[in-house]
C-alpha cells in the first residue's frame, strides 16, 4: 500500500529549467511547493572531473540510464518500433538541473513567425501551400505577448548577445554584451556580410563577463573550456537550474526538492487531479503526494507518458486525427551544413563554449520568399565553436579510408584544420507523426514506454538541402580549400547525435478541440494541472528551443499565481 | 601564464573546491582567465618538473588485464594497431595502450551494456532503428575475435597476431565489408565496435590506460583538460602542452 504524505500547494514533476523556474516564482509568492526529481542531487563543486570526453559526452555520465526506460521508435505504424536500446539522435538527461545541466546554453527566442504560423502562411502565400497532412496550427499567442517572459528568462539567465536585425522586437536589451569573437567567427561574419546577409553573435547563456541577476544570483564569466554540451560547468557561467533558480526557490524555505523519486501517475477525481504518486527509487517504497496543482515538468517524453498513463487528456488518434495527448510531435532537420577543409590555415578549435558561434538568420523562419520553394519556414544557420574532443571530432576529406594509415595522418593533419558552417532546420509537425504508449516494451516498473512514430517528409528533405546549399555559399566566401556538404537527407536515423530538441504532444492553442494546454500551459481537461515544457510547442523552430522553454515556465508561473487565486480555465 | 601569483599561490593556498563554492562574484571580479588559471593550484607542483627527472620510472601497475586472455589482448594489440598505426605523427594505438583501455573498459558498465536497455523481446530492426541484438559488448568481443581468427586460420593457415601488416589489413578489411560469412554477429558491426575504441583508447584522458602520455593528444596538438582558453579563444592557433585530469587532483 501506498504511504500517504500531507498535502501541498503544488507538486512538481521533474526539476529542471521549468520545474526550476516554476518553483522560484511560486515558493516567492509564498506557496508550498514539493519537488519531485527521479535523478541525484547536483552541484558544481561535483564537476572537478568534468574535462572527461569519454565520461560525459561518449559514456553519457549525465544522462537518464537506459536500462531503466527508454523509448521506441519506427518511421511509421506499417514498421514494429523498437526500443532506443543505446544512445543517439538525442540524450535525455536526468538528476536536479536536469537536461538544463548539460545543454550548450544556445538562447533564442522562436519569431514571431513561429506563433502564428498557419494564419502567415495562408496569408502570404495562400492555403494550398500547407500539405494536407501538415498540421501546423497558430500557438494561440502572439511574440508580443510572449516578450516580457522572454525578457525575464534571459535576465535570470543573463544571456550575453547582441541585437539580431531580423528577429521580433526586444523591450530592452541583452543583459551582458556578447561573447567574444574567435578568428573562425570573423570569417564567418566577414563572408556573411558580403553575401549581404545578417550575422549577428549568439545569444549566449556562457555569461560574457560577471552578471548578478534580479534574484540577486552572481555567477562568473565563462572560461572558454570548451566543456558546455553533455557537461556541467564547474564555475557556474553557465546559466542552468542549478545555479539560478533552483537557490532561489530554495532560500524561501517553501520548496522541498525530493530526489530519487520516479513519478508514475497523476492521481485525480473526476477533472481534477488530486496529487501524484511516485517511488522513491532508493527504496522502492510507493508515495502518495497530494497536491492542490500539479506541474508536469519533466522531458518531452515523460511528460506525454505521464498523462497517457494516468488517463489524463484525450489520447490523440492518428486515424481521425482527433484527440490531443501526443499529438504534434516535431524534432529538428539539423544535417543541412557544410565543412570546410583549411590546407593553411589552423583554427583554436580546441577552445570554446557551447553558445560560442556566429549566426543569420536570413533564410530562418518566413524571413525570405517561399514562393518557388517546396518547403516553408528555414532554418538559422550557423558557426559555432563548441570545442572539437578528440574521440568524436576526426574529420577527413571524402576519399579518406575511414581507418589505417592514410586515415591516421588526414584526422592528424586537420584535426584543427575543420571548420563547419550548419543549419538548424525547422521541423513542421505531420498527421502521421505521433507519440502514444509502446504496447510491447516496459520501464523498470512495468509501465509502458512512449512510442515515437517520427519520420522526414519531403518538405524536410527540400529544407535541408536548401540549408545545405546557403552553407556551401557561406564556407565557399571564407575561403576553405575543400568544402563537403550534405547531399541528401536520407530518413531519420535515431542512432546518430542530431539535437535533444524533441517538441511537441501536449500542444497549446487557443481551442480546446485542437490543442491539450491554454496559453498559461493550464490543461483545457483539467484545470490545476499544468505542463510546461518543450511539449507545448505546436511544431519545433529553426532554433534551439531553450529560450522559448524558459519564456513559457514564467507565463505559466504567472497563471498559476492567478489561478490559486481565482480558480478555473484562465485563458 | 602569469608567475607573479606564486607567492600568492602560496598565501591562498585555495583549493579548487573551495574556490567553486566561492565563486560568484570574488572571482567574477577578476574576470581573467590567466589569473584564474595561476590562483588555482590545479597544476599540481610535482607535475610541473617533468616526471622523468626526479624519479626512476615508477611500474605501472595498471598494465594488466581485466578481460581478456592473453591471447585475445594480443589480437587486440595487433588489430588497433591496424586501425591507428605508429607512423611519422607518433606512436600508434599498441604504444599507446589502446588494447589495455579496451580490456578495462570491457570489465565495467560498458562491457555490460549496464546503461542501455537490454530488455526483451528482441526482434531484428530497420537499420534506422539501432543495435538490436541481445549481446552484451564483452561476448561480442569474444565472438567478434574467434571469428577473426577463425578467419585468419581459414584464409592464410596462421593466427592472426602472426600474419604480415597486409595480411592483417585484408582480414580486416573482410571484416569491415562484410565479407566474412558470420551467423552469429555483424562482421562490420564487430569491426566498428573495434575502430570506435580504438579512437576512444587513442584520445581519452589516460587515466582510462590509454593516450599513454598523452601522446595522442600531442600528435594533434589537443590541450586535453585546460581550466581556461580565455587567454586565447579570440587569438590565432597557439599550440599549448596538454594537460591531465591528474592535473586537476592537486591540492
Amino acid at each position: 500500500m501506498a504511504k500517504t504524505l500531507p498535502k501541498v500547494d503544488v507538486v512538481i514533476v521533474g526539476v529542471g529549467w521549468a520545474g526550476g523556474i516554476i518553483a522560484a516564482e511560486l515558493t516567492k509568492q509564498g506557496l508550498n511547493c514539493v519537488g519531485l526529481e527521479r535523478g541525484k542531487e547536483r552541484k558544481t563543486e561535483d564537476y572537478f572531473m568534468m574535462h572527461d570526453e569519454l565520461r560525459y559526452a561518449l559514456r553519457y555520465d549525465m544522462m537518464q540510464s537506459l536500462s531503466k526506460e527508454t523509448i521506441t521508435f519506427r518511421g511509421n505504424e506499417r514498421i514494429r518500433a523498437l526500443p532506443m536500446r543505446q544512445y543517439g539522435s538525442f540524450l535525455i538527461g536526468e538528476g536536479l538541473g536536469g537536461s538544463g545541466v548539460h545543454w550548450n546554453g544556445q538562447n533564442y527566442r522562436f519569431l514571431p513567425y513561429d506563433f502564428e504560423i498557419r494564419s502567415k502562411t495562408i496569408e502570404r502565400y495562400g492555403e494550398k501551400k500547407i500539405p494536407q497532412d501538415m498540421t501546423i496550427q497558430d500557438w494561440g499567442i502572439t511574440y508580443d505577448e510572449l516578450e516580457p517572459y522572454f525578457d525575464k528568462f534571459e535576465k535570470m539567465a543573463g544571456i550575453s548577445g547582441e541585437e539580431n536585425p531580423l528577429a521580433g522586437k526586444r523591450s530592452s536589451p541583452y543583459p551582458t554584451p556578447p561573447m567574444k569573437t574567435t578568428p573562425a567567427l570573423e570569417k564567418f561574419r566577414k563572408a556573411a556580410n558580403k553575401l549581404k546577409l545578417h550575422p549577428y553573435n549568439r545569444p549566449s547563456a556562457n555569461l560574457s563577463e560577471p552578471y548578478t541577476n534580479p534574484d540577486g544570483v552572481s555567477r562568473a564569466a565563462c572560461q572558454y573550456c570548451a566543456y558546455c554540451e553533455r557537461f556541467g560547468c564547474e564555475y557556474g557561467a553557465k546559466a542552468d537550474p542549478v545555479v539560478t533558480v533552483i537557490p532561489v526557490a530554495k532560500k524561501t524555505g517553501k520548496f522541498e526538492i525530493r530526489t530519487h523519486s520516479n513519478v508514475r501517475r497523476v492521481l485525480k477525481s473526476g477533472n481534477k487531479a488530486t496529487g501524484v504518486m511516485y517511488v522513491d527509487t532508493t527504496t522502492g517504497e510507493e508515495i502518495e503526494q497530494p497536491a492542490d496543482i500539479v506541474v508536469l515538468t519533466s522531458y518531452v517524453f515523460n511528460n506525454v507518458r505521464l498523462l497517457l498513463q494516468s488517463g489524463i487528456g484525450r489520447p490523440y488518434d492518428p486515424v481521425t486525427g482527433s484527440g490531443v495527448i501526443g499529438k504534434n510531435y516535431a524534432y529538428q532537420v539539423q544535417k543541412g551544413n557544410a565543412t570546410g577543409f583549411f590546407e593553411k590555415e589552423e583554427f583554436n578549435t580546441y577552445a570554446g563554449a557551447g553558445a560560442l558561434g556566429m549566426v543569420v538568420d536570413d533564410f530562418n523562419g518566413d524571413n525570405f520568399d517561399h514562393s518557388n520553394l517546396n518547403f516553408i519556414h528555414g532554418g538559422s544557420i550557423a558557426i559555432s565553436q563548441t570545442g572539437l574532443r578528440p574521440i568524436s571530432n576526426n574529420k577527413v576529406p571524402k576519399g579518406t579510408p575511414t581507418w589505417g594509415k592514410e586515415f591516421k595522418a588526414n584526422s592528424i593533419k586537420y584535426a584543427n584544420r575543420v571548420l563547419s558552417v550548419g543549419g538548424q532546420g525547422a521541423s513542421m509537425p505531420f498527421k502521421h507523426h505521433y507519440l502514444d504508449l509502446d504496447p510491447t516494451y516496459k520501464d523498470e516498473f512495468g509501465d509502458p514506454l512512449i512510442r515515437i512514430t517520427y519520420d522526414f517528409e519531403e518538405q524536410d528533405r527540400q529544407l535541408a538541402k536548401f540549408l545545405s546549399d546557403r552553407c556551401v555559399d557561406i564556407m565557399k566566401e571564407m575561403g576553405a580549400d575543400k568544402i563537403e556538404s550534405m547531399e541528401e537527407l536520407g530518413p531519420y536515423d535515431i542512432t546518430t547525435y542530431q539535437s535533444t530538441h524533441n517538441t511537441g504532444g501536449i500542444i497549446m492553442g487557443a481551442d480546446p478541440s485542437t490543442s491539450a494546454v491554454n496559453n498559461y500551459m493550464q490543461m483545457w481537461d483539467a484545470d490545476n494541472i499544468f505542463v510546461v515544457g518543450a511539449t507545448a510547442f505546436a511544431h519545433n523552430s529553426g532554433y534551439n528551443p531553450t529560450g522559448t522553454v524558459g519564456a513559457f515556465a514564467y507565463r505559466a508561473a504567472e497563471g498559476i499565481l492567478t489561478y490559486r487565486q481565482k480558480g478555473g480555465i484562465l485563458a | 601564464m602569469a608567475d607573479n601569483s606564486k607567492q600568492q599561490e602560496k598565501k591562498e593556498s585555495l583549493s579548487r573546491r573551495k574556490f567553486l563554492k566561492s565563486s560568484g562574484i570574488a572571482v567574477g571580479g577578476l574576470a581573467v582567465g590567466g589569473a584564474l588559471g595561476s590562483l588555482l593550484p590545479f597544476k599540481d607542483k610535482k607535475t610541473n618538473n617533468p616526471v622523468v627527472k626526479n624519479q626512476q620510472v615508477a611500474e605501472n601497475y595498471n598494465l594488466a588485464l581485466m578481460y581478456f586472455t592473453r591471447e585475445q589482448f594480443k589480437m587486440v594489440e595487433a588489430a588497433t594497431e591496424r586501425i591507428f598505426p605508429a607512423d611519422d605523427n607518433g606512436p600508434g594505438a599498441k604504444e599507446l595502450g589502446v588494447a589495455y583501455f579496451i580490456d578495462h573498459q570491457l570489465s565495467g558498465d560498458w562491457g555490460f551494456n549496464s546503461r542501455e536497455y537490454m530488455q526483451p523481446p528482441f526482434f531484428k530492426g530497420e537499420k534506422v532503428q539501432g543495435y538490436q541484438g541481445r549481446l552484451r559488448r564483452r561476448e561480442i568481443f569474444d565472438i567478434g575475435l574467434r571469428e577473426l581468427q577463425n578467419h585468419s586460420l581459414t584464409k592464410y593457415k596462421k593466427n592472426f597476431v602472426e600474419l604480415s601488416e597486409e595480411e592483417q589489413d585484408d582480414i580486416l578489411t573482410d571484416f569491415a565489408e562484410d565479407k566474412v560469412n558470420l551467423t552469429t554477429l555483424s562482421p562490420s558491426g564487430f569491426f566498428n565496435m573495434l575502430r570506435s575504441s580504438t579512437l576512444e583508447g587513442v584520445y581519452s584522458d589516460p587515466l582510462y590506460s590509454g593516450n599513454r602520455n598523452m601522446d595522442g593528444w600531442k600528435m594533434r596538438n589537443y590541450p586535453g583538460s585546460q581550466m581556461a582558453y580565455t587567454e586565447v579563444i579570440d587569438k590565432e592557433f597557439t599550440v599549448i602542452p596538454p594537460k591531465s585530469l591528474k592535473d586537476h587532483l592537486g591540492h
